[in-house]
């Protein structure tokens, strides 16, 4: 890459950001330039000796007059620089429901990527242009951080739970991709880049690069059946538990009376810890998978729970019935 | 002030030839000689501190990591961090001008509590002791925040040692908050109104705040790292439990009032600087107290501008946003107030007043840079980035040991009795300023393109701008070496100041200089408001005097 002062602009949020770092750098270059000058204007007049008048000095309620002019006009300008650039990084961290979903999983030092057609890759995140991607991002051990320069995006990846970011590249290229928390020892190795491509290039890379790899959701229907979970969650006569189809994205009513959105977050805890939100109507007698299951693991199971979003009509009784 | 000289004192004894032994040093209860302890101590781990940032830099100018392992180098930006803002920064200004200067800018003998205040010494060095050991030992590697789980499960260095050896150092900063506090509420001499304060005592107590209320903090959460990670008790690490934004947020409600530890002082030493090289009252001082107040307060309501990218709520970032937009707002009063106050004065360019100028222009650079930091969306793109790194040193050197240097040349001749050489002192400030923008003004550029800190290895494209960085360094050091000896020198072959070089009306240039041990042979009884400055001798204009004006 060469040297530019704005990175690139290849973002859907990168001229955003840059229109307020811009309007704020002139704002703030003005008003400091316009205290130095005056300093040095009074330090040129006002220097010892010199024959300059220092009668009429401002009368006390004019001073406090002048003091609150300059209370006044910086409060009015922060609130609305809070304003503009507050509703920025709402839109930033709120993520559409139609992106391209994929998953990340930081470890030291590197960046797992998980795409829903099942192809993975290391250090290197391979996207379509002018779609939105929407990534859910975990941490095997510490804090890291997902962070693109180029598309002004970065959120913090916690271990023990999903985060969430969005973006849409506007343009094909390779950019960095760098670790923005400090990690130990290589944190500054745990790097690489995000290939923007067409679409069409994008769809042979799905293609071409991967012999037709098992769909994520279908590696999760896998687990589904060997870890057990169809036991009780398919059509099981003995065990009164939830269905999950048709469950993702759905509110379920939990027995403390709130009520949650079943997503990935949702989804992640109740196979770690699925005494925590037990829906209204079930016995909490699941047993926890903490431990057993791997982040890639519960990641499949996520995909494979939101593919049975479609295929059946929700059975009477599932989860999201309050009433069984 | 009316002064009633009493000859109580013997002609010539001060508080430095008084006693001479090293006991009588190391057993001094004299606030003066404990700020000299301060002075010596803290320009100890100064110097550790910037050899750390001098290799850092070095490495740095290369992009594939020339010179160290990534864990050395790990290990000098957490050494550089933990020793220049415990152990130098914080204590800087309080310590060493405010241990000298409060009691007798009050009016008085003493602190309240002069051998707490010795212990709060002693805490401090035992503390260091600490710190030291775990660097000797092999080092952390943790960063000065230490962030969890990384500091508590993983890291493989001294952690638990260096933790021990900050809280330890805080307990010497609650000793002297408490110390200042206390002393400022019941010695001030008869007279000595609140509203007749200097504002650099008004910016001491503001800071002495923070100190009791913050410092326990910090402490509680050093101990909760160093319990998980001795006994695995979950508290921050999620696998065992634990939440890693607890210690976020714990964190950050000590360190960012901690920030306004290092500025405030800083900006009491300015008012004063600016009051004395211009001659006049300070323009606004009830302004400049209640921003000082407003401050030390809204201080304690924006930690959570550390986490806007660290997965708290983002409506939690929006409030936190929100509170950090009006904590510029005092910050802003005072840049306006001391341009203020230059508006028909008699200006002077002495040495001091330099350092001062350096200071409001450096400090308004990082204000500035911290607008842009409160505003979310920008703050996506460059917190985590050598963005953030060049801001904050803007306000911790460029502001904070701007002041400190400029309050040392010009309490100097009061601490020693004898004058620096001025030419010296302006060429030093101008070295500082130069080579302190060469230094951190092209990491704003750097931290805009994407460079992450605590970088070791970078791309290629990042090397320009590192090397110009690095540039600044030999210009730094230029002016920080100079001060480091002609201020050693003068201490003992400088000529002789007088008690008022400045021809200051506060209480301080009241005294001999060197002060005697009791500062005050009899207490003065003060009757106007600080900064009564008489014109100077050689204007010809018919003039108000400040007092007439400007006293209320």
């Amino acid at each position: 890459m060469t040297f530019a002062l704005l990175p690139y602009e290849d973002s859907s949020y990168a001229t955003s950001v840059d229109a307020i770092f811009l309007s704020l750098l002139l704002l703030c270059s003005a008003i400091s330039l316009a205290v130095f000058a005056v300093i040095i204007f009074f330090c040129i007049r006002y220097r010892k000796g010199s024959g300059a008048d220092r009668t009429h000095y401002p009368s006390e309620a004019r001073q406090i007059g002048i003091e609150l002019t300059w209370i006044v006009i910086p409060f009015i300008i922060f609130v609305g620089l809070f304003i503009w650039a507050g509703n920025v990084y709402y839109e930033m961290f709120s993520p559409p429901r139609d992106g391209l979903a994929i998953y990340v999983i930081g470890k030291q030092w590197m960046w797992k990527i998980e795409h829903p057609g099942g192809q993975r890759e290391i250090n290197q995140l391979h996207i379509p242009a002018n779609r939105n991607i929407v990534l859910t991002l975990t941490s095997q051990d510490v804090i890291h951080d997902f962070d693109v320069p180029a598309f002004r995006i970065k959120h913090d990846v916690l271990p023990g739970r999903y985060v969430r970011m969005w973006f849409k590249a506007t343009k094909p290229g390779t950019y960095h991709l760098f670790c923005g928390q400090y990690c130990g020892d290589f944190h500054s190795q745990m790097a690489g880049s995000v290939i923007v491509m067409s679409d069409i290039d994008y769809a042979a890379w799905l293609q071409k690069d991967h012999d037709t790899p098992e769909t994520l959701a279908a590696e999760g229907s896998r687990y589904f059946h060997s870890l057990g979970c169809s036991g009780c969650h398919e059509n099981s006569q003995v065990v009164h538990a939830p269905s999950l189809n048709g469950l993702y994205q759905q509110p379920v009513p939990l027995q403390s009376g709130q009520i949650v959105v079943a997503n990935d977050d949702y989804l992640r805890d109740s196979i770690l810890q699925p005494s925590k939100n037990v829906p209204a109507g079930y016995q909490p007698i699941m047993p926890s998978f903490q431990g057993i299951v791997s982040e890639e693991q519960i990641i499949a199971l996520i995909a494979y729970i939101k593919s049975q979003r479609t295929t059946e009509p929700p059975n009477p009784g599932s989860a999201h019935d309050p009433n069984p | 002030m009316t002064q009633t000289p009493e000859p109580r004192f013997i002609p010539g004894e001060n508080y430095l030839n008084k006693e001479k032994t090293l006991a009588s040093w190391l057993f001094t209860h004299d606030h003066k000689r404990i700020a000299l302890l301060y002075l010596i101590s803290i320009t100890f781990f100064f110097l550790i501190g910037s050899v750390a940032a001098v290799l850092m830099r070095t490495e740095l100018m290369f992009p594939h990591g020339e010179f160290f392992t990534s864990t050395t180098y790990n290990k000098l930006f957490t050494l550089h961090g933990v020793i220049m803002v415990w152990f130098f920064l914080i204590p800087s200004i309080p310590n060493v001008l405010g241990n000298f200067l409060i009691p007798i800018m009050i009016g008085a003998r003493d602190m309240a509590f002069p051998r707490l205040n010795l212990i709060s010494w002693y805490v401090f060095m035992f503390g260091g002791l600490f710190a030291l050991a775990s660097i000797i030992l092999g080092g952390v590697d943790t960063g000065w925040t230490f962030y969890t789980p990384y500091s508590s499960t993983y890291s493989n260095g001294w952690v638990i040692a260096m933790a021990v050896g900050i809280f330890i150092n805080g307990f010497s900063s609650i000793f002297t908050g408490l110390n200042f506090i206390v002393t400022i509420h019941k010695l001030r001499a008869p007279g000595m109104t609140w509203f007749r304060l200097p504002l650099f005592v008004w910016t001491l107590y503001s800071t002495s705040l923070i100190f009791v209320l913050a410092t326990p903090v910090l402490a509680i959460t050093l101990t909760l790292v160093a319990l998980e990670r001795g006994f695995g008790i979950g508290i921050f690490d999620p696998r065992i439990g634990g939440d890693p934004l607890l210690f976020q947020h714990l964190f950050w409600f000590y360190s960012h009032p901690a920030v306004y530890i290092m500025i405030l002082p800083a900006m009491g030493v300015v008012s004063e600087l600016i009051a004395a090289f211009s001659r006049k009252p300070i323009f606004g001082y009830n302004f400049i107290v209640y921003a000082s107040l407003g401050i030390a307060f809204l201080g304690f309501l924006v930690w959570g501008h550390h986490m806007f990218v660290s997965g708290q709520s983002i409506y939690a970032g929006m409030i936190f946003s929100l509170l950090s937009f009006f904590v510029a707002v005092p910050s802003a009063i005072k840049v306006f107030n001391w341009t203020a106050t230059l508006y028909k004065g008699h200006i002077t360019f002495d040495a001091p007043l330099l350092y001062a100028f350096s200071f409001i222009a450096l400090f308004t650079i990082g204000g500035m840079t911290g607008l842009m930091l409160a505003s979310l969306a920008v703050d996506v793109h460059v917190t985590q980035t050598y963005f953030i790194v060049a801001h904050f040193h803007y306000i911790m050197v460029g502001g904070a040991v701007m002041a400190y240097l400029g309050g040392i040349h010009y309490w100097f001749p009061k601490i020693t009795g004898r004058m620096y050489p001025e030419m010296l002192a302006r060429w030093a400030a101008v070295f500082l300023f130069i080579g302190f923008n060469l230094a951190f003004f092209p990491q704003f550029i750097l931290g805009y393109m994407g460079m992450p800190r605590r970088y070791h290895v970078y791309p290629e494209e990042f090397q320009l701008l590192n090397i110009i960085s690095t540039s600044g360094l030999p210009l730094l050091g230029i002016g920080y070496f100079l001060p480091l000896t002609y201020l050693g020198w003068s201490a003992f072959f400088g000529r002789l100041a007088g008690p008022n070089p400045w021809d200051a009306p506060g209480l301080e240039w009241q005294i001999p200089s060197p002060p005697p041990s009791e500062n005050f042979a009899c207490i003065p009884i003060v009757t106007r408001k600080p900064y009564g400055y008489d014109p100077p001798p050689d204007t010809h204009e018919p003039e108000e005097s400040p007092e007439e004006s400007h006293v209320r």
